[in-house]
């Protein structure tokens, strides 16, 4: 795959792809339960441990093995990350690519309808969601899903617009090439490389979303553990055990670094009007 | 026709579709309106109760016509009652409200005030080693969650100096300016790191682009010396997508506040509404929400009016 | 005379490694005070990099020069030597002893100051004006450039000028520091024939007027015919034939300049028009009373306050096998015309007539940008395939085979069908627009500029693709051009349009050899040519005029005159 390697090339996004490998190989053996430790079993003598060999990242103060949940919590933030990416991407795309095809009415009323959604700030919306529907991971899937689906429209409507104005596709008209024809062969395979880059980014929006929501106690529910609960589990102990808050903090961090370091070079690659130039 | 005069004209539109989304969301909560109304409390009416407090607040006239009414409320000021603070709910926002704007606002400020001269400064820099050095703190400071930023922040605090910042109750600025910014200063630093990377990584690239446009070598041939060409030719037209993208942000700003506010223990709008949820004051919830769209909405069309003030080819039309 | 610039075996590279990547490789020439010196060069030339080196503007476009010497007389008398000079120097040389003029004027100025405020600001730079003093020369200056009403235009912005404007405001720019040296690097290029025309006259009047040298870059060796006093011919990097005016264009001696003169279009006033073909069988497309108006929308409620009349009562024939070209610069309607034609926009009324013939759609079209009319995510077996496709048409290998067949036709070979758009260049992807063309076996072709954005030697040998095709294919073309030379190439007919009107069609050697219509005169007259280089042109400052019309309104019937056979020109108004 040509993508790839150039993306191996790119100095930053062989970074980004390396943490991300990284923690989808973590998110996997979570998933599967191949953690050193159970994640939710309570060794009661172990509590507030340092990191050790047997705890590495320490552990909390019911005695869970920190890593163990760590592993744990990145499946679930990742989950709800991609899941949430993709029912925005799909959505806004969709509304995107018919907004700019039919144009007048259509795309007066489309957008607007997308301008209303933005007037909520992100987390915002998420919570009138959450408030409504009550907290859970579903929840938090629709509700980022909503949150970014505007943004996905307007990602894909603006180069719509200038690809239908495009002298290939006028070519194809005067063959009489049919709109379903236009609409995949013209234009949704030129949106191909802004939505790779735009999706990349988004997972780290959605990671950073999700682990707020989290954080305020909206998104996954304790006992399961997410990045966002284990670090508003960890303020109140910060002192006794800045491990609690250091691991997850940096694997917050680390995980929305990585996508942000792809989506960059995805854009470099991709986009050659802005060859070197991402900051 | 021209953008501003559709800008303005789209704008009641919007604020409809925001009001229209934000009244059926409410009655999309599961159980019926009394209970969106009254919280947990309602399970203590009797049916009569009910059906007359039904009747009281118009809940047995169809939708639409509940819709209008509470519109009409609207611009009156009144947007019901909470059930957790008995109060009007306009009345509970307006107390809360000026941390909040006070936070957001000083967090922009603090943003652009780093994030442009760090962008131009990078921009004019390009791939030598200050660039790379303001690059990677751009990256790291938008991949950073505030609620890990504040964190961090009182960690150190209260470990190197063994001190807290002041919390839970709010200086308002003009009573005690030094106070208030001693308090506000670590929140909006939290709140403002995301965004002032943002502001650093657009305003570079936005500076590269124009630095290469034909205009700026048409400034140096006449012989223009690097800090006109930069700050007089450049930056104004590197400044148009800035001002757009502040608008957007401060939206995120206005909501990041909930998660800074929770950190930092401040009284302000954020807080009110997530303590609304978790106590299920839905008139004080609805309100809240909807304060906040307003907000924003109005300070994305100053923005877009900035915008246009910075660009004439909006301001004044044509090709 | 003394000697003003001396550039010496100036070697200029780009990239990481500029000596491995040179783009300038060891070109030499001297100037003298007053002169004019042409570079002539296709795209990749170098030539616009040798002139961006003279005042060092190459340095912030990633150019390092990497070998030679570039030693400018200074006013004060004192010799520089440029490539070793630093920059606050260069700054100081910028503007007061080298101005420059570029291609693009839509860009080169800059959209959030006003064109007062940027004059101004090389007044105070070049001369210490500032306040009213620098407000007064500017208007003078744009006065100077003959813009009318000058002390207004001061506060307009750039976008509220046209291409011809701005291309003036660049120019008056450049009077402020009355510079010795001018650099004009294609400076005519984006401009219509008339409005090049009126920036030339200009040009080689200041130049009388102040005593400046120029060095004068351009692709167009007929343009600098009237202008320059020695001339410099560059391909790859390197001049190849260097002298004065008259003896490289009377006598060259490279190949490659007898190419440019010889093989490229040059406009000969009708004497070069086509013997072969021509038709007098009934028409194929016919086009009757065509207009095309596009509403003005003012104010909160949309309200329709008038029209743009694009195009206003066009009729013409189209007969099997011939070429009919439709000239005209922009805005005269050409290319909505034939927009109209294919139905990209609707005819506002009128009738358009193609008979159908080999095929279910026996119009077909090229565009002008061959970059931008292929879909770059398809391979050209994709592209090819999509005309069948939309006619019903199954990939097959009856269809590859067609596709085969019409590659080699274009001159490209078989193994096209598997590759990509970028990885052709501009002449061979407007090879693959024609072959694309004629996948469906039409009838006509409609070809909107099909070679403008083609450098000139490729132009020359697609425009004989274009010919050879017709003969065999027995095609009609309705060919859309601004260009002159072009024209005269190919068309049996020609059409020239103004303002959305046709003002005269008839033979081509009629039409661009005897021309009647007054605008036909004045866009021929404006056309370079070498044959006419010792004719002086005054300066003409007609504009075209607006096609914003009120609502309602309807143009006067046209009245016609028949000027000899097959030659009609419209009555003029005598107001």
């Amino acid at each position: 795959m040509g993508l790839l390697k150039a993306v191996w090339r790119h100095p930053s996004g062989r970074i980004g792809a390396a943490i991300i490998f990284i923690f989808l190989v973590l998110a996997g053996l979570g998933v599967v339960g191949l953690t050193p430790h159970d994640p939710l079993k309570q060794f009661v003598v172990d509590r507030l441990k340092p990191p050790s060999a047997t705890y590495w990242f320490g552990t909390d103060l019911l005695g869970r093995d920190n890593f163990s949940r760590l592993m744990l919590g990145i499946s679930e933030s990742f989950i709800v990350a991609f899941a949430s990416v993709a029912v925005a991407a799909s959505a806004g795309a969709v509304i995107g690519l018919f907004a700019a095809w039919w144009g007048h009415l259509w795309d007066g009323v489309l957008m607007r309808t997308m301008d209303v959604l933005l007037a909520f700030p992100a987390i915002l919306l998420a919570l009138l969601i959450v408030a409504i529907e009550g907290a859970g991971m579903v929840t938090s899937i629709v509700a980022i899903g909503i949150v970014y689906t505007p943004i996905f429209a307007r990602v894909v409507r603006a180069p719509a617009l200038a690809l239908k104005a495009r002298e290939f596709v006028e070519a194809a008209r005067t063959f009489g090439s049919s709109q379903g024809y236009i609409l995949t062969r013209h234009l949704l395979l030129n949106l191909v490389a802004p939505l790779t880059v735009q999706i990349t980014l988004a997972l780290a929006w959605a990671l950073l979303t999700e682990s707020g929501l989290s954080f305020l106690g909206l998104g996954t529910q304790p006992p399961a553990p997410s990045l966002g609960v284990m670090l508003a589990e960890s303020k109140s102990m910060m002192t006794r055990a800045p491990w609690l808050m250091i691991f997850p903090g940096l694997t917050i961090m680390l995980a929305i670094l990585g996508f942000n370091l792809l989506g960059d070079a995805l854009r470099d690659i991709l986009d050659p009007r802005t060859q070197g130039r991402a900051a | 026709m021209n953008y501003l005069t559709q800008r303005l004209l789209t704008f009641p539109l919007v604020l409809l579709g925001v009001s229209l989304l934000v009244f059926f969301a409410i009655r999309l909560v599961p159980g019926d309106a009394i209970i969106a109304m009254l919280g947990t409390e309602a399970g203590l009416l009797t049916e009569a109760q009910r059906a007359s407090l039904a009747a009281y607040f118009g809940l047995d006239q169809p939708i639409v016509v509940q819709y209008g009414r509470w519109l009409a409320g609207l611009f009156e000021g009144n947007l019901g009652i909470s059930v957790t603070y008995g109060k009007p709910v306009l009345e509970v926002i307006l107390a809360r409200f000026p941390l909040t704007l006070e936070l957001s606002l000083l967090s922009m400020l603090i943003s652009l005030a780093v994030g442009i001269p760090a962008g131009v400064f990078a921009a004019t820099r390009v791939d030598r080693p200050s660039d790379l050095v303001v690059r990677l703190f751009a990256m790291l400071g938008q991949s950073t969650p505030s609620f890990v930023v504040g964190l961090v922040l009182i960690y150190f605090l209260s470990v190197t100096f063994r001190m807290l910042p002041a919390m839970g109750s709010f200086t308002p600025l003009f009573v005690d300016p030094i106070g208030n910014l001693s308090q506000m200063i670590l929140p909006s630093i939290t709140l403002g790191l995301s965004f002032a990377a943002a502001v650093t990584r657009i305003s570079r690239s936005a500076m590269l682009d124009v630095l290469s446009d034909d205009y700026v070598r048409t400034a140096r041939s006449k012989g223009a010396s690097q800090r006109d060409v930069v700050w007089k030719h450049a930056l104004p037209n590197a400044l148009i997508p800035v001002v757009t993208l502040s608008g957007v942000e401060f939206g995120y700003l206005l909501g990041g506040a909930v998660i800074v506010e929770q950190i930092f223990a401040l009284p302000g709008l954020g807080r009110l509404t997530l303590d609304a949820i978790s106590q299920r004051d839905y008139p004080l919830v609805q309100g809240a929400v909807l304060f906040i769209a307003l907000n924003f909405l109005v300070v994305n069309l100053l923005v877009d009016l900035a915008y246009a003030a910075l660009d004439p080819r909006i301001r004044l039309g044509g090709k | 005379m003394s000697t003003l610039l001396e550039v010496r075996d100036l070697h200029v590279g780009f990239g990481r490694e500029p000596r491995d990547n040179e783009v300038v490789k060891g070109v030499s020439f001297g100037l003298e005070a007053g002169k004019t010196l042409a570079i002539v060069g296709e795209s990749g030339s170098g030539k616009s990099v040798t002139a961006l080196s003279v005042n060092r503007l190459v340095d912030f476009g990633g150019g390092r020069i990497t070998k030679g010497k570039i030693t400018l007389q200074r006013a004060d008398g004192a010799a520089i030597d440029i490539t070793a000079a630093d920059e606050p120097a260069l700054q100081r040389i910028r503007g007061r002893e080298i101005g420059m003029i570029f291609q693009e004027p839509m860009t080169s100025l800059n959209p959030v100051h006003t064109v007062g405020a940027q004059i101004e600001e090389a007044f105070r730079l070049n001369r210490g004006l500032v306040g009213a003093a620098a407000t007064r020369a500017a208007r003078e200056a744009l006065e100077r450039v003959r813009i009318p009403d000058a002390a207004q235009r001061l506060r307009y912005y750039p976008h509220q000028l046209s291409g011809g404007m701005r291309q003036r405001v660049m120019i008056a720019m450049v009077l402020a520091s009355n510079p010795r040296l001018l650099i004009a690097d294609e400076p005519t290029t984006a401009l219509d024939v008339t409005v090049q025309a009126q920036i030339m006259a200009l040009l080689a009047e200041l130049r009388e007027e102040l005593g400046m040298a120029m060095i004068f870059i351009t692709h167009d060796i007929g343009l600098v015919a009237g202008i320059a006093d020695d001339i410099m011919v560059m391909q790859h990097g390197v001049a190849v034939e260097q002298g004065k005016l008259d003896s490289v264009l009377d006598n060259p001696q490279h190949d490659y300049t007898r190419h440019l003169l010889k093989a490229v279009p040059h406009f000969t006033s009708g004497s070069a028009v086509r013997s072969d073909g021509g038709s007098h069988a009934a028409p194929i497309v016919t086009v009757d009373n065509l207009a095309v108006r596009f509403p003005v929308l003012k104010g909160l409620f949309r309200r329709k306050t008038g029209a743009v009349h694009a195009v206003d009562g066009v009729d013409f024939e189209l007969r099997p096998g011939e070429t009919l070209a439709i000239v005209g610069e922009s805005g005269s309607g050409k290319s909505t015309t034939a927009r109209a034609i294919l139905g990209l926009v609707k005819a506002t009324r009128g009738r358009i007539e193609a008979k159908a013939g080999r095929s279910g759609r026996p119009v077909q079209m090229v565009f002008q940008d061959p970059y931008a009319s292929l879909n770059p995510r398809l391979n050209v077996e994709g592209l090819l395939a999509e005309p069948a496709i939309a006619a019903g048409q199954r990939v097959d290998a009856k269809l590859r085979q067609r596709m085969v067949f019409l590659l080699e036709r274009v001159g490209l070979t078989k193994d096209a069908l598997s590759r990509y758009p970028h990885q052709f260049s501009g002449g061979q992807r407007q090879r693959l627009c024609i072959a694309r063309a004629l996948m469906l076996n039409p009838d006509v072709v409609v070809l909107d500029e099909a070679v403008s954005a083609l450098d000139v030697s490729v132009q020359a040998r697609v425009l004989e693709l274009l010919i050879d095709l017709q003969r065999e294919f027995g095609l009609a073309y309705l060919f859309i051009s601004h260009d002159m030379a072009v024209v005269e190439r190919i068309a049996h007919r020609v059409a020239v349009m103004y303002a959305g009107q046709i003002v005269e069609i008839g033979k081509a050697a009629a039409v661009l050899g005897a021309p009647q219509h007054s605008y036909t005169k004045r866009l021929i007259a404006a056309v370079p040519a070498i044959e006419r280089r010792r004719q002086h042109f005054a300066v003409d400052v007609t504009q075209v005029p607006s096609l914003v019309r009120p609502a309602g309104f309807e143009p006067p019937a046209a009245k016609w005159r028949e000027a000899g056979d097959d030659h009609r020109v419209r009555v003029e108004e005598t107001a």
